[in-house]
C-alpha cells in the first residue's frame, strides 16, 4: 500500500473519531448548563472556557472572538472553518482524505462520509443546529458512528483498514483523556466541596461525554466518585472508550500492520505503544491520583503525540 | 407525448427531429417511451440521477471561482444522443485514420522531419509550437506510439456533417462521465435499454490497461506495475483519475508518492519502495519533472524524464504530444493524412484561418465579430473569443493579442452546432452539442462506441466545456440498423 494511502486512511480514522467526540462533548455541555440555573456572562465563562482549554484552542478563539460568549464557543468548535479542529473541519478533512483514497475504501464508506460533508456544506447542518442543537449533535454523533460501522462491515480488513483502526483508537484515547481532563479545568463554585453535589454532577457530565454513563453505573453500582470515574475511563479493560482499551487496540492494529508477534516490537511506534500499554495495564487509581490526575493525563497525551510522530515516520515519511 | 409537445427543432440540425413533429427513425423508440411518461415521472428520474451523481462525488472543479464550493456536479441530461450504426462506423474509420496520421507525424517530427523537408508544414510552425520538445528529437518511444489516448472533438454543422473541431492529444478527460452516465441511464431506463440494442462501453478500462501493458519496458517482463499519476485531489479531473485507477485495479499516485533512484521509478509504500514500469500520467509535460521542465513544479517527480529516456519507465501519453494538438498544427492534419497515409481525410476539419498567414490575418482582423478566435494552446474553453456574442472591449483585446502574437491564434467561422432536445427549466428545448470519442492506440486502435456528448446548457450558447457551464448526455451507438425494433 502506498505510504500516502496509509497516511490518508489513518487520518480518516482520526478525523471521524474527533468529529464524534467534539459533538458529544458540546452536546453534553449544553445539556449540563440547563441544570445550573440562570445564565450569566460568568456561567458562560465557567462552562465554556474549559471546553476550549481542553481542546487547546483558546489562542485562535481569542483572535476570532474578542468577546466571550457561549454561542461563540459553540460556533467555533462546531462550524468555524478557520478552526482546524471544528466538527465541520474534521468532516471536511476526513472527506478530503477519503477522496484521495477512493480506490481503497468501499463505496458505501465514501457515500456516508461524503453525505455528512454535504450535510454541512449545503447549510442543512446550520439549520438543524439552530432549530434544535441537541438533535443536531445527536445526528452528527450518529452519522460518525455509522461511518465507523459501515467501515467495519464493508471494507476489506486488510492493511488500509488497519490504518483506519490505528487512527481511530489513538484519537479516541486522546479524546477520552481530554474529556477526563476537562474536570481539572472546571472550577468548583465558591463554597462547594470536593465530593459535593456540584462536583459529582460534573463527574457525571464527564461520563456522559464519553457515552459511558450506563456502563459505569452497571459496573460501579451507581456510586459516582472522582476516583471511580477516573479509574473507569483510564483503566477499564473492556469499556471501548477507556484509554487502556484504546491503547490495547491501537497496539493490536500496529502489530497487525507489521505482522510482528504480540509483546514484541519491530519498530518505534510498536515500542511506544507497548510501553504505554503496559503502564496502563498495571496502573492503579491511587498511583494516578498520587501523581495528580491532570499531570498523569498530560503525560498520556504526550505519549500519544510521540506515537503519532513515530508512526508517521515509520510508514509515511521515511 | 407530453414531454416533446411543442418542441421546436429550430433552424439547426436537430439530432432527434428532421422537422417539427417528424422524428428521425433511430429516435422513434425513445419518443414512444417518452410519450408514456409525464413530466412528473421524468423529473423523478432526473432527481434519482442527480442524487446518485452527488452522492458518488462525481464532480469537477471550476477555476476562477473564489467560493468554497469549487466542486460541482456535472449537469447530466437524460435524453440520450443516438447514433445509427452506419454513421458510427464512418466516424470510427475517420478517427482511426486521424490518430494513425498523428502518431506518424509525431514520430516524423521527432526524427527526420520529412514533412517539413518536403514542404508540407513550415518548419517555423513546429519550432514555435509551445509544446514541441526538441530535447526529445531522436528519442524512440516504446512501439513508436506517442498518443495512446486521444480525445477528438467532433461537431455537426447545419447539414449534419461531422467535422473535427480539435484533437486533445495530451491528457483528454471525460471518459469517466461516459462510463458513469451509462450506468446511471441503465438504472433509470432499464426497459428502454433492453429494446434499443445499445452497444456497450464498459470495456474501456480493460482496453486502456491493455494499451498501458503493451508499452511496458522490456525489463518489466511478465507483470509490469502500471499506475495512474494524478496532480491530486484538487485537480478538476481527479474524480476521473481515481475512477480509472479503480476500474483498472491499479494504484493512483501523486508525484510525492514516486521517487527515482538510479534512473528507475519506485513508489513509496508502507512496506518500502516498489518498482513502477508504466505511468498513465494525467499531468502535463511542463509539470512532470522539475529537473527538466518547470523547476517550480511540485506535482512531478525529479528524475522521471531521465528514467523515461533510459527506457526504464514508459509514459502514456509520451512527452511532446502537445505539438499535435496545437491549433495551428490542427490546420495541417488533413495534409498530414494525405502525406503519411496517401488518403483523403474521412472526417474534415472546420474551415480555419491562420493569423500567422498575412492574408488570413487581414481577413480575421476585419471579421472578428463574425469569427471564433482560439489561442493555439488553451483548452477547456479558456482563451477564446466568440465574435458574435463578444463585447466591443473583448474584440479589441483579442485584436491586440493577435497583432502582438500572430503565431498563436487561429480563427474559424461560427459553426451552427447540431442541437439535441434537452430538459431545461421544466421543458424540452434544443441545445447545442458536440461529441468527444476516446481513441486508444496500443497494439491496434480501439474506440469505445460513442463517447462523451457535451451539451451547452445555456440557451443559444455554443460553448460546451464543463468549465463554462456545459453538461453531458449519454451517447448511444446502435447495434442494429437505423430503426431499432
Amino acid at each position: 500500500m502506498l505510504s500516502r494511502v496509509g497516511d490518508s486512511t489513518y487520518w480518516i480514522g482520526r478525523y471521524i473519531e474527533r468529529a464524534e467526540n467534539n459533538s458529544r462533548l458540546l452536546d453534553v455541555n449544553v445539556q449540563m448548563l440547563l441544570d445550573f440555573g440562570r445564565r450569566s456572562a460568568e456561567t458562560d465563562r465557567q462552562f465554556w472556557l474549559p471546553i476550549l482549554s481542553t481542546l487547546e484552542d483558546t489562542e485562535l478563539f481569542r483572535q476570532l472572538h474578542p468577546e466571550f460568549t457561549a454561542e461563540a464557543v459553540l460556533d467555533y468548535v462546531t462550524f468555524e472553518a478557520r478552526n482546524p479542529n471544528s466538527i465541520r473541519s474534521c468532516i471536511g478533512f476526513a472527506r478530503e482524505n477519503a477522496r484521495a483514497v477512493r480506490d481503497q475504501i468501499s463505496s458505501e464508506m465514501w457515500e456516508k462520509i461524503n453525505g455528512l460533508y454535504l450535510y454541512f456544506r449545503d447549510g442543512s447542518a446550520m439549520r438543524d443546529f439552530r432549530a434544535n442543537s441537541h438533535e443536531f449533535y445527536d445526528r452528527v454523533t450518529y452519522e460518525s458512528q455509522l461511518i465507523q460501522g459501515v467501515t467495519d462491515a464493508t471494507m476489506t480488513h486488510g492493511e488500509a483498514w488497519r490504518f483506519i483502526q490505528a487512527g481511530k483508537f489513538i484519537e479516541r484515547a486522546d479524546c477520552t483523556s481530554r474529556i477526563l481532563d476537562l474536570k481539572y479545568h472546571i472550577l468548583l463554585p465558591n463554597g462547594e466541596q470536593v465530593g459535593g453535589n456540584v462536583d459529582i454532577s460534573q463527574w457525571m457530565y464527564v461520563l456522559r461525554s464519553c457515552s459511558s454513563m450506563e456502563a459505569y453505573l452497571k459496573i460501579k453500582r451507581g456510586d459516582v466518585t472522582p476516583w471511580g470515574v477516573a479509574e473507569f475511563l483510564i483503566c477499564h479493560d473492556e469499556f471501548p472508550r477507556s484509554i487502556r482499551f484504546c491503547v490495547d487496540r491501537l497496539d493490536g492494529a500496529l502489530h497487525d500492520i507489521s505482522g510482528t508477534e504480540e509483546r514484541h516490537f519491530a519498530n518505534e511506534p510498536e515500542r511506544l505503544s507497548g510501553l504505554l500499554r503496559s503502564q496502563l495495564d498495571y496502573a492503579t487509581v491511587d498511583s494516578i491520583f498520587r501523581q495528580g490526575l491532570h499531570e498523569y493525563l498530560d503525560s498520556v497525551q504526550a505519549r500519544l503525540i510521540e506515537l503519532d510522530v513515530a508512526f508517521h515516520q515509520t510508514y509515511c515519511a521515511y | 407525448m407530453p414531454l416533446f409537445d411543442n418542441y421546436e427543432p429550430g433552424d439547426f440540425f436537430d439530432e432527434m427531429f428532421s422537422s417539427a413533429g417528424e422524428v428521425r427513425p433511430h429516435y422513434r423508440l425513445l419518443l414512444e417511451r417518452a410519450s408514456e411518461m409525464s413530466p412528473g415521472e421524468f423529473n423523478l428520474k432526473r432527481g434519482i440521477a442527480e442524487k446518485s451523481y452527488l452522492n458518488q462525488g462525481i464532480t469537477f472543479t471550476v477555476y476562477n471561482d473564489k467560493q468554497e464550493g469549487t466542486e460541482r456536479i456535472f449537469p447530466f441530461d437524460l435524453i440520450p444522443r443516438v447514433i445509427p450504426r452506419a454513421e458510427w462506423e464512418q466516424i470510427e474509420r475517420g478517427l482511426k485514420q486521424r490518430l494513425t496520421a498523428l502518431n506518424a507525424f509525431l514520430y516524423d517530427i521527432y526524427h527526420d522531419q520529412r514533412i517539413v523537408k518536403e514542404g508540407v508544414i513550415p518548419g517555423e510552425i513546429i519550432r514555435s509550437a509551445k509544446h514541441f520538445r526538441p530535447e526529445f528529437s531522436g528519442f524512440n518511444v516504446p512501439k513508436n506510439i506517442y498518443i495512446h489516448v486521444c480525445g477528438t472533438d467532433l461537431i455537426r454543422d447545419r447539414d449534419g456533417r461531422y467535422l473535427v473541431l480539435e484533437d486533445n492529444a495530451r491528457c483528454p478527460s471525460g471518459v469517466s462521465y461516459v462510463l458513469e452516465s451509462r450506468m446511471t441511464m441503465k438504472r433509470v431506463f432499464p426497459q428502454l435499454f433492453g429494446r434499443y440494442g445499445v452497444r456497450p462501453v464498459d470495456r474501456y478500462a480493460q482496453d486502456l490497461l491493455d494499451v498501458l501493458q503493451h508499452i511496458a519496458p522490456a525489463g518489466a517482463a511478465g507483470d509490469p506495475a502500471v499506475v495512474v499519476l494524478t496532480p491530486g485531489i484538487h485537480n478538476s479531473a481527479y474524480f476521473e483519475h481515481s475512477f480509472l485507477a479503480r476500474a483498472m485495479g491499479i494504484e493512483i499516485v501523486t508525484g510525492a508518492d514516486l521517487v527515482v533512484q538510479s534512473d528507475r521509478v519506485f513508489m513509496k509504500t508502507t512496506k518500502g519502495l516498489k518498482p513502477v514500469h508504466v505511468i498513465y500520467r494525467r499531468i502535463d509535460d511542463d509539470f512532470l519533472d522539475p529537473k527538466v521542465f518547470r523547476a517550480d513544479s511540485l506535482l512531478g517527480v525529479p528524475g522521471l524524464v531521465e528514467a523515461c529516456r533510459k527506457g526504464n519507465v514508459s509514459l502514456a501519453n509520451a512527452i511532446g504530444t502537445g505539438v499535435a494538438d496545437d491549433k495551428v498544427v490542427y490546420y495541417y492534419v488533413p495534409a498530414m493524412i494525405k502525406f503519411y497515409l496517401g488518403e483523403e481525410a474521412i472526417l474534415p476539419n472546420v474551415e480555419t484561418y491562420l493569423s500567422a498567414v498575412e492574408s488570413d490575418r487581414k481577413f480575421i482582423l476585419e471579421n472578428l465579430e463574425k469569427l471564433v478566435v482560439k489561442s493555439a494552446n488553451e483548452s477547456g474553453g479558456y482563451g477564446m473569443l466568440m465574435g458574435p456574442s463578444a463585447t466591443r472591449e473583448e474584440i479589441e483585446t483579442f485584436r491586440g493579442l493577435i497583432e502582438a502574437d500572430p503565431r498563436n491564434f487561429v480563427a474559424q467561422p461560427v459553426v451552427a452546432l447540431s442541437r439535441s432536445p434537452t430538459w431545461c427549466d421544466g421543458r424540452m428545448e434544443g441545445r447545442h452539442i458536440d461529441l468527444r470519442p476516446f481513441v486508444l492506440c496500443g497494439e491496434e486502435v480501439r474506440i469505445i462506441p460513442g463517447g462523451l456528448t457535451r451539451v451547452a446548457m445555456r440557451k443559444g450558447s455554443l460553448v460546451v466545456n464543463s468549465s463554462q457551464g456545459g453538461g453531458s448526455k449519454d451517447t448511444w451507438v446502435l447495434d442494429g440498423g437505423d430503426a431499432p425494433c
